[in-house]
């Protein structure tokens, strides 16, 4: 038997609240604001109070999908790769690179963040950068 | 640290009278429950106290609870004050915790803890460390009960528009351990609606405190808006002390007048 508590941080906006996952024999069974973080000193948001909850449901995607007229079907992620390139590569081609934007998110790192803005200036040659807080 | 507490601790594992203690532990600088079921974690052993005394409590009674479920043979200690004993005392009434397989180990809350919870009985009967402290009468209470029904109910409005309904309170309560709540029933509140109802939502949450809340304040300490819910609440077990005698959390053999379950 195994009870104990991991302090981590909230995944999903970019505050950055301090928050404990509760772990039974290896199984997440709770969320606690953590009273010692300073960022939140013991409150969240609804959302922050269930990330235990999604962390492993079975709605979540293993792997990549790729939509085939109405359907969407598993593939792998060389498939999937592949197919964003090529698709995107036609449309920046016949409409140019404005008609295509990219959307970045607070659950990513800050890193990743940079990643995305200078695929989309160097690589696609378009300041459509926007964030998923605005969705 | 409490070398009464840690060595209580230690020869309740010793003797293999309990599989772990329910507590909270220190790790680079933050302070966390878990429970020790080896003598030699002791030394990470906290009592909440951060930057204040108790600024640092967490609902140890809601964790105990999930453990009894799944480990029902297993007889736990766990670090409790007077609220969390008063808890404790009710949870047994209300069937939820076997009192034969706890063990309370006691604490008691220095006056400034007190003071800061206007607390009626600031230690434990299963007092190991800790002073044992006066009664606090709440000046909040009777700041709100001087109020003309038309400034309280302006006064509690003011306070109940500024939640976000992120469910803290509940959450957070060690005491709320219905399976299902009806702050999330589509009948009895608009459980699509964010802000919620004012002040339905909180007087229905506020309803379902009569018996069950022993004052231990996680909730106003979760509420991201300030809303002073632990007012609202120590009212609420006023109410109930007058209306129907009885205190909330304080005897193990008295019945309590909101359960059908007969004592002892």
């Amino acid at each position: 038997m195994e009870f104990r508590t991991v302090l981590t941080t909230c995944p999903y906006c970019g505050c950055g609240c301090g928050l404990l996952l509760e772990v039974l024999d290896g199984k997440l069974i709770g969320t606690l604001p953590s009273k010692t973080s300073p960022v939140n000193e013991g409150k969240l948001c609804v959302k922050g109070w269930t990330v235990h909850e999604f962390v492993s449901s079975s709605n979540r995607l293993t792997q990549p999908l790729v939509r085939n007229g109405a359907s969407l079907e598993e593939s792998s992620w060389q498939e999937a790769l592949d197919l964003a390139a090529k698709r995107l590569k036609e449309i920046k081609e016949r409409y140019g690179p404005d008609s295509i934007g990219v959307l970045t998110s607070a659950k990513c790192t800050n890193e990743e963040n940079y990643l995305l803005q200078k695929f989309a200036r160097a690589a696609l040659g378009t300041n459509n950068v926007d964030h998923c807080a605005r969705l | 640290m409490s070398a009464k507490i840690k060595e209580a601790v230690q020869t309740l594992l010793a003797q293999g009278k309990i599989k772990g203690f329910l507590g909270l532990r220190e790790e680079n600088g933050h302070i966390l429950p878990h429970l020790f079921c080896d003598h030699k974690e002791m030394d990470s052993l906290s009592l909440g106290d951060d930057r204040k005394p108790g600024d640092a409590r967490y609902p140890l009674n809601q964790i105990l609870t999930q453990l009894a479920i799944a480990y029902p043979e297993h007889t736990f200690a766990v670090l409790v004050r007077g609220c969390d004993e008063r808890g404790l005392k009710e949870l047994f009434k209300w069937k939820q915790l076997k009192e034969e397989k706890v063990i309370l180990i006691g604490l008691g809350c220095p006056d400034e803890l007190a003071k800061a919870c206007e607390c009626e009985k600031p230690f434990p009967d299963s007092l190991v460390d800790g002073p044992k402290g006066e009664k606090v009468d709440s000046q909040k209470v009777a700041r709100v009960n001087g109020m003309d029904l038309d400034a309280r109910l302006q006064f509690w409005t003011a306070e109940f528009d500024r939640c976000i309904k992120c469910l803290g309170c509940r959450n957070v309560c060690p005491m709320c351990f219905c399976k299902e709540c009806t702050l999330e029933e589509a009948n009895l509140v608009d459980t699509g609606e964010v802000p919620p109802a004012n002040p339905t939502f909180h007087l229905v949450r506020a309803l379902h405190m009569v018996g069950r809340c022993i004052d231990c304040g996680l909730c106003e300490e979760a509420c991201p808006a300030d809303i002073p819910l632990r007012t609202l609440y120590k009212k609420v077990a006023d109410i109930v002390c007058e209306e129907f005698g009885y205190k909330t959390g304080f005897s193990v053999d008295e019945k309590s007048p909101f359960n059908i379950i007969e004592v002892k």
